[in-house]
């Protein structure tokens, strides 16, 4: 399907530079940073309590004009309460909430811009598909024939064609997934929410429907907003994420911002594995920092964050980024220590091995299977190093 | 292998079992009595023990079946079609069950509708209250409404005391009297059914009307009301069918002016005697019911899960 039908009145200017290849960091910056000018959506301090609870607090974000902006947070952070205050179902006790510049939080849900895809799809059992999804427009008052024409393009583009007349407990779980994103889809909103839309899938099925989703908004255009505990999703979907714990907002960045410069130990923790070396700095040069860290030793970082000397810091290690070998590293230059393998998680495609430092730390590495192993070459109890160059790790203050 | 077998043999036996002993139970005891009832429909009244003919005399062999067969008559239904007290009967039936089956349906929704809505703690606590009543005798409960709606009782004495009426009012022995008892003791059956389908909608579907466009009354009669049409369908059914069968209510809190069907069939056959007419009377009723039964049944069967 090259042409979106009926959708093209729908997409902006913006919308149409937008498209690019997902899941390119340096390529959804760039684009991110075009509409930089004009935030679509803005929270300005916003809290919301529930009784004790405090939900959100103090929160401010801006989300841009035709962005893919994913809420990636543990259960409970408050992402989908910040959802649903956008949608109008919850109203903010403090702060505002912008829309296009203009203050939303006293208008109620039916008569906002913006439409929800709910977690449960929420779809209404007693209708068709072709009812559901028109069921939006009809409240518009809209003329028969173009709801009609609006209800089957919407249909077409999430390749639904066929199943108009069914009731949505003749469909499979995928199936309602795409009819609850027709239902939005048809009202063309300023901004679409999704509350955790693919967790209801199974994993076969949500890799796909995560590039269909993908590859719709760069289509379409629209501003989507979306909410996930599954960093995976927020990684490959999202232009941008806001990562969110106890309702503040931890860090906002691109994919490979929040993967590769956590601002937190937190943050770090969070998205994807890590090891944390507690430290204290020795010194910081031009080419870089030394720290002491009295599990590790020396190590050397090509880094040079707003510290002083003696402060407590913590370096940050991706497993993936460790070379683990059962001989010491000949250069002098890497990082390095050395330990003993007490587990190994064997994943199909990498391994990924625990090891226990001569420090006492617990450290893990992750290697490529590259070769068909059947007999490993580093195995349990063996005495390995591990080594990283100084541009590998990363050193947290916080 | 042949002792999995014989497993599986035995639990289809006993499945088989369980299915068959409620069938049992109707067979035994709707089937039979029913077909005696038709049989006695069929038969004339006699001065005699038991007060009917043709008695089925097995020592006669052949001939006794063939006379038994040729005694059975359609005149009793000719006299409920000839005797317009019969028809009057069972349209008034109709429309006292309607009437109030359309009361109970305007005092039961907006109450399954509240009930459903309460905090879930509080809903358990409500329910009770609501199936509370059947703990106490049906009839007592009757006669106590007796005791209120009579001229000197406590309805009459608090529409006093508040000044409302100067004189007492008769309630009793008028039809609002027949109302008041029918609606207060089937309110439940009416209640339950709804509530039970109220309670289980999702109620991201009103949020996700809003959402789409739509005010929050419009909803309820978009999404709401479409979605508890069920438990309207059969709480309806549950209230209209017995309604229309009912004896000791209009017996008892009704006057003697016009009578219900489930009256008329107690005086055919405790007053007159007339084991074969009243049998009639009982069989047109059945006739008579199974017909909404019949559309309930279609409609079911026609959306067998659009609940889900």
């Amino acid at each position: 399907m090259d042409r979106i039908p009926g959708f093209e009145g729908g997409m902006t200017a913006d919308a149409v530079s937008s498209k690019r290849p997902k899941n390119d960091g340096a390529g959804a910056s760039a684009a991110s940073r075009n509409n930089a000018a004009r935030p679509l959506v803005r929270f300005e301090g916003v809290t919301k309590r529930f009784g004790e609870f405090t939900a959100i607090e103090r929160l401010s974000l801006d989300i841009r004009e035709g962005e893919f902006f994913a809420l990636l947070g543990p259960s409970g952070c408050g992402k989908t309460t910040l959802l649903r205050m956008l949608a109008g179902f919850e109203t903010p006790d403090e702060g505002r909430i912008l829309l296009d510049g203009a203050d939303i939080s006293g208008v109620p849900p039916y008569r906002r811009p913006v439409n929800m895809m709910f977690q449960s799809y929420a779809l209404f059992p007693h209708l068709t598909v072709e009812g559901n999804v028109a069921f939006g427009l009809r409240q518009d008052g809209l003329p028969k024939d173009e709801i009609a024409a609006r209800v089957s393009d919407a249909l077409a583009l999430v390749k639904l064609a066929g199943l108009a007349a069914r009731k949505p407990h003749q469909l499979s779980g995928g199936q309602r997934q795409r009819v609850a994103l027709a239902r939005c889809l048809v009202k063309r909103p300023r901004v679409l929410l999704l509350d955790e839309p693919l967790a209801a899938l199974d994993r076969r099925l949500r890799e796909e429907t995560r590039f269909e989703l993908a590859d719709l908004q760069s289509r379409l255009g629209l501003t989507f907003v979306i909410v996930t505990h599954d960093q995976e999703e927020a990684m490959s979907l999202a232009d941008r994420i806001g990562v969110m714990d106890h309702g503040r907002l931890m860090q906002v960045g691109t994919p490979p911002e929040i993967y590769e410069q956590p601002n937190s130990r937190w943050v770090a923790q969070f998205v994807g594995d890590i090891n944390v070396i507690e430290g204290q700095i020795v010194s910081i040069g031009a080419d870089g920092m030394l720290i002491d860290s009295a599990a590790a030793g020396r190590i050397h970082l090509k880094q040079t964050p707003q510290a002083e000397p003696g402060g407590t810091v913590w370096v940050a290690l991706r497993p993936e980024k460790l070379r683990i070998a059962l001989d010491p590293p000949a250069s002098t230059e890497a990082n390095c220590i050395a330990g003993q393998v007490w587990d190994i998680g064997y994943l199909g495609d990498v391994s990924v091995y625990k090891v226990r430092t001569d420090g006492g730390l617990e450290i893990k590495a992750a290697a490529a299977n590259m070769t068909r192993l059947v007999e490993r070459p580093i195995t349990w109890d063996d005495r390995v190093w591990l080594s990283w160059a100084p541009e590998a790790g990363l050193v947290l203050t916080r | 292998m042949s002792e999995k077998t014989s497993i599986a043999a035995n639990r289809s036996w006993a499945a088989r079992l369980v299915v068959l002993a409620p069938y049992a139970w109707l067979i035994a005891f709707f089937l039979v009595p029913f077909l005696i009832v038709l049989k006695l429909s069929l038969s004339q009244t006699a001065l005699a023990q038991p007060p009917y003919t043709p008695l089925f005399d097995l020592s006669a062999g052949w001939q006794g079946l063939k006379d038994f067969l040729s005694g059975l008559k359609l005149d009793t239904y000719a006299l409920l079609l000839s005797d317009s007290l019969y028809l009057t009967s069972y349209l008034r039936s109709l429309e006292i069950a309607a009437a109030s089956t359309l009361m109970l349906l305007l005092l039961g929704f907006p109450v399954a509708y509240g009930l459903a809505r309460m905090p879930r703690r509080l809903q358990s606590v409500l329910v009770v209250l609501v199936i509370l009543p059947f703990w106490t005798s049906f009839l007592i409960r009757i006669y106590a409404w007796i005791n209120i709606l009579q001229r000197e009782g406590l309805l009459n004495d608090t529409l006093i005391a508040l000044g409302i009426v100067q004189e007492p009012l008769t309630w009793l022995a008028t039809d609002t009297a027949i109302y008041i008892g029918i609606v207060y003791s089937y309110l439940p059956f009416m209640v339950l059914p709804i509530y039970a389908t109220l309670e289980k909608m999702d109620e991201s579907l009103l949020e996700a009307a809003a959402d789409l466009g739509c005010p929050r009354w419009k909803a309820f009669w978009l999404v709401t009301v479409p979605l508890a049409l069920p438990g309207v369908v059969a709480g309806a059914l549950l209230c209209f069918i017995p309604i229309v069968g009912e004896f000791v209510i209009p017996d008892l809190l009704g006057g003697s002016g016009s009578v219900m069907i489930g009256q008329t069939l107690w005086i055919e056959f405790f007053g007159n005697r007339d084991w074969p007419v009243a049998s009639a009377v009982a069989v047109m009723l059945l006739l008579l019911l199974i017909v909404p039964l019949m559309i309930y049944q279609h409609m079911q069967a026609r959306e067998p899960e659009s609940n889900r």
